[in-house]
């Protein structure tokens, strides 16, 4: 079955459920720019012929290059329906379930099940000490997860938003991504830290930070973006088994998507790009919300003959130059899409990465879209403006393949 | 054990007032006014007492009486919180006091090894401004804290040391050998070369390694805390700092939690009264750090850092505190920082050197220590300065061993930052081997290439 873009009418990211009839019946408003993916069990698929107004098959689980037995599960099998959150949520439980060290902090992700419900019902099932409620301090309590993870625990620290772990940011930069290096490898922090960003539904500046780019300079931590619920549970799975500290990015935006995923246990490669959709024309590179931008931008892209190749980046620390690489050599041309501030962020060390490693393959300077160098405004108008629209990608698009 | 150092708090002036004032009031009100309740001072009042002392008012967080009269607690007591002391300058037990003998090993095992952390700094200092290190911390004043310490704990018990701590290493068995390796980050250095000279750590030791940043190692010694309890370990975690860490942010959160989450940690906090160049009266206008526990719910004591019986004492009772009652406990040692705060520093510069010379002589922890335990009859002056000789040939040597190894090879610099090494470090790490194989001139001899 197609899969089936709606539009929801502007709301909070919070628990609303999304039901088929309410949502055809609000396609017509025109102020959300939040969409709804519903996709069932697809197959890989390329090449299809979108002219004429048909929707696009949105390939969500297909990895492109490595011969992944990953994807083709969900063609096989018919899954369950989730929302993004819920699919962290199983994820977390399932770690918690099978490895008794694996253990949750921070605000409210005991009883109150956290402030966008990832964790929820987890405190009565696994007990206080695994879900624990912490006081409001993310240095103290990053901190220790940190002490807790060198003496043989496996916390997964939760920021209720990532805007607030820049209070974290010595904890993180000084002895998470340092410490088993500085102790000569003889202590290792496992932690998973996790937390809702980007800009999000009139929330403010302090309130809509891209984290990702003041993080990802530092070593020793690795960064993966989630975007669906299906990547989204496999990254949290994988984040959790991996002894490495991982920073998770989640979305504002993105907790109420829905998708079909698989019923039995997947586990994603943290450090893999995801193929979106195969194309030969120009090769563009997103992450997390502006996956969904690009997408519906691609809709219009292919109604007007460009085949675009999309791929979400998913991996931001380090980058998937593999996947990257073979896209580059295939298409020529690079647009980048991201939410972060023009200036220092994931876009710009793409740009880098891209350059120095296939300099040569590329027929036209790479463009990169991202948010002005503003904090972003509280104004609904105003904070459209700084996030990058479908309108801009296909107009960059068609300028990059002039 | 409250009760028994409480009473051996109160003085001999304090009792006579307290038999002249029996016979016409409440005995609760003499107990509470003089002597046993010095410590709790700064908070206690006299509503019990109060003629208008009405019922509790529900509120969050439990009930409340209230009273009419509008009373501030007042910012800080007269009388500074008294610490808690077993010798006396000269080394003698004070009458009054109660404490747990040590037996002869352990005594002298302190002992030695806090000659031996005062043979170590004075012989890494000199090697430091000779250019042979790059850089050093001493602990010069706070030997009692460090070995009194470490000899009540367990080996089992988790240390989040600040920096000023090697005794504490010394004592578990961190051979002198390994600390000499670590200051100059050769090949056989356990940190791998990675850390600067005082910054260890042994895993073996259950010492986890030091970070340069002030009170990091606070919250994450709760969380190691909190692992032992979610494993119902019979072991504590402890942690030690300074009075200026005392004001990072950190320290309060990290004292909070604790007692939030009642996990098993003993916070040592070393008073030596300065912090660089900053004097306590200039970090906080508390009473020190002891009074701040009881602002976080946390049982507190004082205790003199320069009496090596009073630290092993109050560590040893906190600790037990801590695994019993699941709870953390806050000892504040006063002591003086005798030397530099580093070998960056020239404290001449923001202190009288009579102050400094007094409390290298008069006050001395280890002159203290060594009066008891040859008084013991377990210490000799022949044994001093044939051990106290020994020990320097024995550190001198392990420089001069140290100093002759490889420095800790080109491999060190990319692995562990990640668990395996990724691909892009591999690529870096390719392109520095082909640029020195290009221009060894350019590049230290005495680096190994290997691994």
């Amino acid at each position: 079955m197609a899969t089936i873009f709606q539009r929801i009418g502007a709301a909070t990211s919070l628990s609303y459920s999304i039901d088929t009839k309410t949502s055809r019946r609000s396609l017509s408003e025109r102020k959300a720019s939040f969409v709804v993916v519903r996709s069932d069990a697809t197959k890989i698929n390329t090449g299809l012929n979108r002219i004429g107004g048909r929707v696009d098959h949105l390939i969500t689980n297909a990895v492109a290059t490595k011969a992944d037995t990953l994807a083709a599960s969900t063609a096989s099998k018919p899954g369950h329906e989730v929302l993004l959150f819920e699919a962290l949520k199983e994820g977390l439980e399932e770690e918690m379930e099978r490895d008794a060290r694996v253990c949750v902090m921070g605000e409210d992700v005991g009883h109150y099940g956290g402030s966008y419900k990832v964790t929820k019902g987890l405190a009565p099932k696994f007990g206080d000490l695994r879900v624990l409620d912490t006081p409001i301090a993310e240095n103290s309590f990053t901190g220790m997860g940190i002490g807790a993870a060198m003496t043989g625990l496996r916390p997964v620290i939760e920021g209720m938003n990532m805007g607030f772990l820049l209070l974290a940011f010595n904890q993180i930069s000084n002895n998470c991504g340092m410490l088993h290096y500085t102790s000569g490898g003889q202590f290792k922090i496992p932690v998973v830290i996790r937390g809702p960003g980007g800009v999000g539904r009139q929330l403010g500046a302090e309130h809509s930070q891209r984290l990702e780019s003041y993080f990802q300079s530092i070593p020793g931590i690795q960064m993966v973006a989630c975007s669906t619920p299906y990547n989204a549970k496999g990254l949290m799975k994988a984040a959790i088994r991996s002894d490495n500290p991982v920073i998770l990015f989640e979305h504002v935006l993105l907790y109420n998507l829905k998708e079909t995923i698989p019923d039995e246990e997947y586990v994603l490669n943290l450090e893999e790009a995801e193929m979106v959709r195969p194309g030969q024309h120009v090769t563009i590179l997103t992450y997390s919300r502006m996956r969904y931008h690009v997408m519906q931008a691609a809709k219009t892209l292919v109604n007007k003959g460009y085949d675009p190749e999309v791929i979400d980046i998913r991996s931001l620390k380090p980058f998937d130059l593999h996947t990257i690489g073979n896209s580059v050599k295939k298409t020529h041309r690079v647009l980048i899409v991201e939410e972060c501030m023009r200036t220092g962020g994931i876009g710009a060390s793409l740009t880098a990465a891209i350059n120095e490693n296939f300099q040569d393959y590329l027929d036209a300077p790479i463009v990169c879209l991202s948010s002005q160098d503003v904090p972003t405004p509280y104004a609904g108008t105003l904070e459209e403006w700084t996030v990058v629209q479908p309108p801009q990608i296909v107009a960059a698009v068609e300028q990059l393949c002039q | 054990m409250a009760i028994w150092m409480r009473k051996a708090l109160i003085s001999t002036a304090v009792r006579s007032l307290r038999t002249a004032f029996a016979s016409h009031r409440n005995p609760v009100f003499i107990s509470r006014s003089f002597g046993s309740s010095q410590q709790l001072e700064p908070f206690s009042t006299d509503d019990d007492y109060d003629d208008h002392d009405h019922e509790s008012l529900d509120f969050p967080g439990g009930p409340v009486s209230y009273s009419c009269e509008m009373r501030f607690l007042p910012g800080s007591s007269e009388k500074r919180v008294q610490c808690y002391r077993v010798l006396d300058d000269n080394g003698y037990p004070l009458s009054s006091t109660q404490f747990q003998h040590v037996n002869k090993e352990v005594a002298v095992k302190m002992y030695s090894g806090m000659v031996t952390l005062e043979a170590m700094d004075t012989v890494i200092y000199e090697a430091q401004r000779q250019g042979r290190i790059s850089f050093y911390m001493t602990s010069y004043g706070e030997e009692a804290i460090n070995l009194g310490s470490a000899a009540a704990l367990s080996s089992h018990d988790i240390v989040l040391p600040q920096y000023r701590e090697p005794g504490v290493m010394l004592w578990r068995g961190f051979e002198l050998q390994d600390f000499v390796n670590q200051f100059f980050g050769n090949k056989n250095d356990i940190g791998k070369g990675r850390q600067m000279p005082t910054h260890y750590g042994s895993n073996k030791h259950n010492v986890i390694t030091v970070s340069a940043p002030l009170a990091t190692q606070l919250p994450q010694a709760v969380g190691a805390a909190y692992s032992l309890k979610m494993d119902k370990k019979d072991a504590c975690v402890v942690t030690y700092f300074g009075d200026g860490c005392s004001s990072e942010g950190d320290f309060h959160a990290s004292l909070n939690f604790a007692a939030v989450m009642e996990v098993p940690i003993v916070y040592i906090c070393r008073n030596n009264g300065w912090a660089i160049s900053t004097p306590v009266t200039e970090q906080f206008r508390s009473d020190g750090i002891v009074v701040k526990g009881q602002a976080y719910g946390i049982p507190s004591i004082r205790v003199d850092g320069n009496d090596a019986l009073a630290v092993y004492n109050a560590v040893a009772a906190a600790r037990e505190m801590a695994i019993t009652e699941q709870r953390p406990v806050l000892i504040e040692a006063l002591t003086y920082r005798v030397g530099h705060h580093s070998t960056s520093d020239d404290s001449t510069k923001y202190r009288p050197v009579d102050e400094i010379e007094h409390w290298k002589t008069s006050r001395n922890p280890v002159s203290v220590f060594r009066k008891w335990v040859q008084r013991r009859g377990w210490w000799s002056d022949e044994q001093e300065s044939e051990f106290r000789a020994n020990i320097r040939k024995q550190v001198i040597h392990a420089v001069q061993v140290a100093e002759k190894t490889e420095k800790a090879p080109i491999g060190y610099m990319f692995s562990d930052v990640y668990e395996k090494l990724p691909s892009n470090l591999m690529e870096q790490e390719k392109l520095l081997r082909e640029t020195i194989k290009r221009y060894p001139q350019d590049f230290p001899k005495d680096v190994a290439l290997g691994i």
